[in-house]
């Protein structure tokens, strides 16, 4: 397939891996932040080629991950009242809340539907009128832009019966949160992706120059994870602490300009809550006044009160890369794909879930 | 007759005997069925029976490459076939949602007796219930089948070896992704299709070639990684598949990367999984590759004792990961 056989080209990574054994024999902590680059670099076993002095830590880049207790539950008490349809990205199906999942919910009868875009809730909100469909509005940069171009068709299709809840976050923040952490001690980012398409690489640019760290932003296939860690490990091992970008085919220094352009139409940027990591100033989005009618909490009067946490789960620590889900005392015990404690556990991008579905004693 | 199935139409009067003959009959028609007992009565002369049953509740009920009928055959037979036996017989029962195009019904019922037909299988008995609206989504299909187990041949779970290799009819994932974009209308251009298929042909070609197969099963739900996992819990053997071997159409090998889904998960329905010692391997590759559902055929994986009974896979860049049993259904990630 192109785009994607080029970049699984066994040779050629077999040569990237041999470059990368050669770099630097210091100990580097590398930092990747996308979940999707976690999943990736587990699906396609990358951490048995990396030279031993090479260390991934698993970041907070799961949006599911980094959503409060308190927003599941919320979204199921929306789900109860008259008429209301749920409408979500799979992902947050089973993650579990205080009350239960979403998925448990459906089963005891409420209406939520799997949407593949927020866009689909346009067709589902006409096709229901007498419906109000809640749309749950997650994610990071890279989703946030298709909400706001969902509310601004909405408003300009003068659509009155669907609503968002939203939990959209940004990215830099939330590193730069981890940075002033001293517990931790990372070198280097691989930055993510997704996220730099849309933001462009300038919003990282902070890492270098207040933090003297690096970061490489790079796609999610195995030639592109290889080429940017050797990018990264290089530049650590020279002290230059720029920001480069090795995916170029998808990322702009200055990022999607019409993305951007939709998002501050139709958001604020505010305050946000992460799980395990706490309250991080400017690091979400929230509709603005010109489209706060789309807001669910407010057409619905709900007093959203935040909260976060289940007894035992390592989930903030692992998420700030503390410590490793193996770390964890539930890990693999009381908490499982089929019966989570933490998000982490059950999303596609959630550290834990990569370690469960991949991590093999079998080395 | 009306174009819609009524509560009536699963009475037992009238309406209920017609829809059997213009329907049922018409297409099923067979010396067995035909003798309108409460059960079949066949004769027999043979010692083992295989004997299996499943339930279809596909949706969409038409899709591209098959129908639920047409699924409800092939998984049955196919279930039989790779057991080791050949498929002789099967039933059918069909649970139907009041307000159901009898249209839609035949075309349905004309699809399985078209596929038992090509599989050689005779569909001797049947029922039909009709539910109010809202009690089943469209109609959903039992079918039940009986098969004669072929001597000398020992196809079992628990017979994978050390030494096996892992061999596959061809791509993996193109039924699952097909009913997943049409579920949800992805609006995926291209030529996704289910392979949807009775196996029971290509099985006696494999068996000829080779009657020390130690294992045959076909990968539905769950797809490969849900089989591999079973094989190599029952036979307590290590599975080592090769990521660069695995047989991906370009369609499904997109719709799997833009959902953040792995095909190996992804179910089939014209897929089997055999473990044949190495030393005939290559000719069972020979023998399926002549048929029309062996074309792709080929080693995707080898048993060892490396790691006890689980299955991983050796990717591209030369690292390894487990391939564990699926867990909860596959949902699409967000970003």
């Amino acid at each position: 397939m192109k785009f994607v056989d080029e970049f699984r080209n066994n040779e050629y990574s077999k040569k990237l891996v041999e470059k990368l054994n050669n770099i630097s024999s210091e100990k580097i902590n590398i930092m990747e932040v996308c979940g999707t680059h976690t999943m990736a670099i587990f699906r396609y076993g990358i951490r048995d080629v990396l030279p031993p002095n090479v260390n991934l830590i698993s970041g907070p880049g799961c949006p599911v991950c980094v959503t409060p207790q308190s927003y599941i539950d919320t979204a199921i008490t929306l789900s109860a009242k008259k008429d209301v349809i749920i409408a979500t990205f799979g992902d947050m199906m089973k993650v579990p809340g205080k009350k239960g999942s979403l998925s448990k919910a459906k089963a005891e009868g409420i209406d939520v539907r799997i949407v593949y875009s927020p866009m689909d809730c346009i067709a589902m909100a006409s096709e229901n009128p007498s419906k109000k469909i809640v749309f749950l509005a997650v994610g990071f940069e890279t989703t946030a832009p298709m909400t706001a171009i969902t509310a601004i068709e909405a408003e300009k299709n003068n659509i009155k019966n669907l609503f968002f809840f939203t939990a959209h976050k940004i990215v830099p923040p939330a590193m730069e949160a981890l940075v002033q952490d001293k517990e931790l001690k990372i070198d280097g980012f691989l930055l993510p992706g997704h996220v730099c398409a849309i933001i462009g690489t300038k919003p990282y640019e902070f890492l270098s120059k207040d933090y003297n760290i690096p970061g490489v932003v790079t796609g999610f296939e195995p030639i592109d994870i290889l080429q940017g860690l050797n990018t990264l490990v290089s530049l650590i091992s020279k002290k230059d602490y720029r920001i480069e970008n090795e995916y170029k085919r998808i990322v702009k220094t200055e990022g999607n300009i019409i993305a951007e352009k939709y998002l501050n139409k139709a958001f604020n940027i505010v305050d946000s809550s992460w799980r395990g990591l706490g309250r991080i100033p400017k690091s979400g989005l929230e509709f603005n006044s010109e489209y706060e009618d789309f807001d669910a909490l407010k057409h619905f009067k709900i007093d959203y009160e935040e909260y976060d946490g289940s007894p035992g789960c390592k989930c903030g620590e692992i998420l700030k890369g503390k410590i490793k889900p193996t770390d964890c005392p539930l890990y693999k015990k009381l908490c499982t794909p089929e019966n989570p404690v933490g998000s982490c556990m059950v999303s596609s991008e959630g550290t834990c879930a990569a370690y469960y579905r991949y991590h093999k004693d079998v080395k | 007759m009306d174009d819609k199935i009524t509560l009536s139409h699963g009475s037992g009067g009238v309406q209920t005997n017609k829809l059997i003959n213009e329907v049922f009959f018409k297409y099923f028609n067979n010396d067995i069925l035909n003798q309108m007992n409460d059960s079949a009565q066949v004769d027999i002369d043979f010692k083992k029976l295989a004997f299996t049953t499943d339930s279809f509740v596909v949706n969409p009920i038409f899709f591209n490459g098959g129908n639920i009928g047409k699924l409800a055959v092939c998984g049955t037979v196919n279930d039989l076939a790779v057991s080791g036996a050949k498929p002789l017989y099967l039933t059918s029962a069909f649970i139907i949602e009041e307000g159901f195009s009898i249209k839609k019904l035949e075309e349905i019922v004309k699809s399985m007796a078209s596929e038992a037909n090509k599989a050689g299988v005779k569909i001797v008995a049947g029922d039909t219930k009709v539910v109010e609206k809202g009690n089943v989504d469209g109609i959903f299909i039992n079918t039940s089948g009986i098969g004669r187990i072929y001597e000398n041949v020992n196809i079992n779970c628990a017979n994978a070896a050390v030494g096996d290799v892992v061999i596959v009819n061809g791509t993996l994932g193109d039924h699952g992704m097909t009913i997943m974009c049409e579920r949800n209308k992805l609006g995926l251009e291209g030529n996704l299709k289910s392979d949807c298929a009775c196996l029971n042909s290509l099985v006696d070609t494999m068996i000829e070639a080779c009657d020390g197969i130690h294992v045959i099963r076909d990968a539905t739900r769950g797809g490969v990684a849900a089989v591999l996992n079973e094989i190599s819990e029952f036979s307590n053997v290590t599975i080592a598949l090769e990521e660069n071997n695995l047989p991906l159409k370009e369609e499904v090998k997109g719709a799997t990367e833009m959902l953040g889904l792995d095909p190996l998960y992804i179910a089939n329905e014209g897929k089997l999984c055999a473990f044949v010692p190495e030393a005939y391997a290559q000719k069972v590759l020979n023998a399926m590759r002549k048929h029309p559902l062996g074309l792709e055929a080929t080693i995707i994986g080898e048993v060892t004792m490396e790691l006890g009974n689980k299955v991983y896979l050796n990717t591209v860049v030369g690292g390894k990961r487990l391939v564990d049993m699926p867990s909860g259904i596959q949902l699409p990630r967000i970003c």
